[in-house]
């Protein structure tokens, strides 16, 4: 039994078997287990109500513009690092309705419904780039201006049981951005894989009174110094193993490179198909739609997930103000480097390497901030 | 659309197929809905009754193959308050378009006994070549969705809501796993409009561009990947030539591919 040490509960470890009733205890009380599970070739985050939903010995090896699954004989059930979505695709749903109205006389009267309570979600699996995302996505969401109550619903009932990497995907960068892989912060509950002569072991960290409440009726025993080693190294393979890094001085070097040549070189390649920004776990623009009933008596208007490749969303009176590519890829990135920091104090990129991986053409962001970082060092 | 009087509707038919027509009355569920809301002037695949024009609205499907086209769309516009073009063939020509590629006098003596009642043109084209086009629909066929939002902004007075963005967009809106990246096959999606609703990379197939080129493409750069991918050049610039051959960047595209081929 778990003896509470401050607040929480000091860390215990467990094996597959106990994973698994761990599994199914999230999933009581209505709450909605979203967890890791292998679909069409990737990894997805999709309802998982059992052990055997998971992708056990599952890896992803990943590059600019591949991914390919691999099943292996690990004993893991989150060797693999991140797929093509995010957490955002349960918090910031890609369609949301946001009002509807109906006809009166020659106006209209907004319908009043009673929005349905926020699903409790508990998401399992969550990595420490996309803990830093979901952070971001608070300040963006809620920042003094403007504050999202669809948004802000439901991540107050999301429940986070965060993973710890113990294996880096080929496109990851986070420990260059200073988001992982461990998880520090913003977790109910953390878990850590070990694999040692005894097969599988996980450690369990508690880190909120949610956290708390769900570990107190989970029988195991206390990790002891050995297994917090343990998984301190099992984590230290994945900083380790990451392929990429972010350049220092990115930030600097990308606001004063807005002439580079190079903005024109990254046009001939990329296809300003936007999945950069729709993979991405932080990229949040949405356009509005306003749709009718075809006897014109509701009309509903929607929030949708667009993105700053495409020509319509800069359109204005007049026209598009990013016509060709590379103003729309130097926007992107600019605003994830650079500008983010000012609209909101932090970075926009937390070195997840989705839109390196999900690039079809593979542009690579460490790439392209580095070859511009370099040439600006140099004086360009 | 003021109170009263029900705009009338027609559909008129090119160099085509009829699938696209087909598709407004695939509209099942919504289809009562549609024949309140207007009043069908001119649609033959539905009915024989038959109104005289002016119509308010004409859907036009099929392409500009015949002589007798040329002068019939003519006719069609000047009775036409608001003409909405539908389906690849009146979009961009269709397949049918192949032929502007080809010697079409070697095809009709190779093909009919009797060559000398056959009257067509060297090319077909899309019906904006020819007359003022108010909306072009993509699609092969189209999207019945789409097609109902057409008419619906156009009887409501609204800007209809198709956008002209990739099928990327479409696949990454509704959680499809990207084809060309998770398993390398070959896809028109990142050069494609959206609008078909997923259909091929929903069942793990690549896009077959059937809505035509988005709105500003760079389908050279797809070139590219789709060699590294393992295509060849004669497979890559045949892949551009389907259901829109004649749509600006896919025709240049492979023309481009065919030079290079020699
Ligand atoms: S960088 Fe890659 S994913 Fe992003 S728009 Fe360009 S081609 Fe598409
Ligand atoms: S910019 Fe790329 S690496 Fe950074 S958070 Fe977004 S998808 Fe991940």
């Amino acid at each position: 039994m778990v003896s509470p040490v401050g607040a929480f509960a000091a860390p215990v470890i467990t094996d597959a078997a106990g994973l698994g009733v761990l599994v199914a205890a999230l999933g009581v009380d209505g709450r909605r287990v979203i967890g890791p599970v292998c679909r069409d070739g990737a990894v997805v985050y999709e309802p998982v109500t059992k052990l055997s939903d998971l992708p056990l010995g599952v890896i992803d090896e990943q590059d600019a513009g591949v991914y390919r699954l691999k099943k292996t004989g690990d004993s893991r059930y989150f060797a693999h690092a991140v797929g093509p979505q995010s957490w955002k695709r349960y918090l910031f749903p890609p369609r949301q309705s946001l009002w509807s109205a109906r006809r009166r006389g020659k106006g209209f009267e907004i319908v009043k419904d009673t929005p349905a309570p926020a699903p409790e979600y508990v998401f399992l699996g969550v990595r420490a780039c996309e803990l830093a995302a979901i952070n971001i996505h608070d300040r963006v969401f809620d920042n003094g201006d403007f504050a999202d109550p669809g948004y802000l619903a439901r991540r107050g009932r999301a429940l986070i049981v965060a993973v710890n990497c113990t294996r880096a995907g080929g496109s990851c960068f986070c420990a260059s951005m200073n988001c992982g892989p461990r998880a520090e912060q913003g977790y109910d509950l953390a878990l850590t894989e070990i694999v040692g002569d005894g097969g599988l072991r996980i450690l369990i960290e508690t880190g909120s009174e949610r956290g708390a409440a769900i570990m107190a009726g989970f029988e195991a025993p206390l990790a002891d110094k050995s297994d917090l080693a343990a998984a301190r190294d099992a984590v230290r393979i994945a900083e380790e193993g990451m392929g990429r890094k972010m350049s220092q001085g990115a930030r600097k070097a990308l606001g004063k490179s807005l002439d580079d040549p190079r903005w024109d070189e990254i046009a001939m390649r990329c296809l300003s198909c936007a999945n950069c920004t729709l993979v991405c776990p932080t990229c949040f623009c949405t356009s509005t739609k306003d749709l009718t009933s075809l006897d014109g008596k509701t009309a509903e208007r929607q929030r949708v997930w667009d993105s700053c490749f495409t020509l319509d969303f800069s359109y204005i009176h007049g026209g598009s103000i990013r016509r060709g590519t590379a103003a729309r890829y130097r926007q992107w990135i600019t605003h994830k480097l650079v500008h983010w920091h000012e609209q909101f104090g932090m970075s926009g990129c937390t070195g997840c390497g989705r839109c390196i991986t999900w690039c079809p053409v593979g542009i690579d962001i460490t790439q392209e901030a580095r070859v511009i970082t370099e040439s600006f060092v140099k004086g360009g | 659309m003021a109170a009263g009087k029900k705009p009338r509707l027609a559909v008129w038919k090119f160099s085509s197929c009829d699938g696209c027509q087909l598709s407004l009355l695939d509209c099942e569920d919504e289809l009562l809905a549609v024949a309140e809301a207007v009043e069908i002037g001119f649609f033959l695949e539905a009915t024989r009754a038959q109104v005289a024009g002016p119509y308010d609205i004409s859907l036009v499907e099929g392409s500009i193959s015949t002589p007798r086209d040329i002068k019939r769309i003519q006719k069609v516009r000047r009775q036409s308050r608001v003409l909405i073009t539908i389906g690849a063939c009146a979009t961009s020509g269709g397949i049918q378009a192949l032929r502007n590629l080809s010697d079409v006098d070697a095809f009709v003596n190779m093909v009919y006994a009797h060559p000398e009642f056959i009257s067509t043109l060297a090319t077909s084209t899309p019906i904006s070549d020819h007359v003022k086009v108010d909306f072009e629909l993509r699609g092969c066929p189209i999207d019945k969705y789409q097609l109902l939002e057409v008419l619906n902004a156009a009887l409501n007075g609204r800007k209809p809501d198709i956008p002209a963005h990739s099928q990327c967009i479409e696949c990454k809106l509704s959680g499809t796993v990207c084809v060309m990246v998770a398993q390398g096959i070959p896809c028109l999606g990142p050069v494609t409009q959206a609008g078909c609703g997923n259909i091929c990379p929903g069942c793990e197939r690549g896009c077959y561009g059937c809505f035509g080129p988005k709105e500003a493409p760079n389908p050279a750069a797809l070139s590219g990947r789709l060699l590294e991918l393992g295509m060849d050049l004669r497979q890559t610039r045949h892949f551009y030539r389907s259901f829109n051959t004649n749509a600006g960047a896919f025709r240049d595209e492979s023309a481009r591919l065919e030079s290079i081929d020699g």
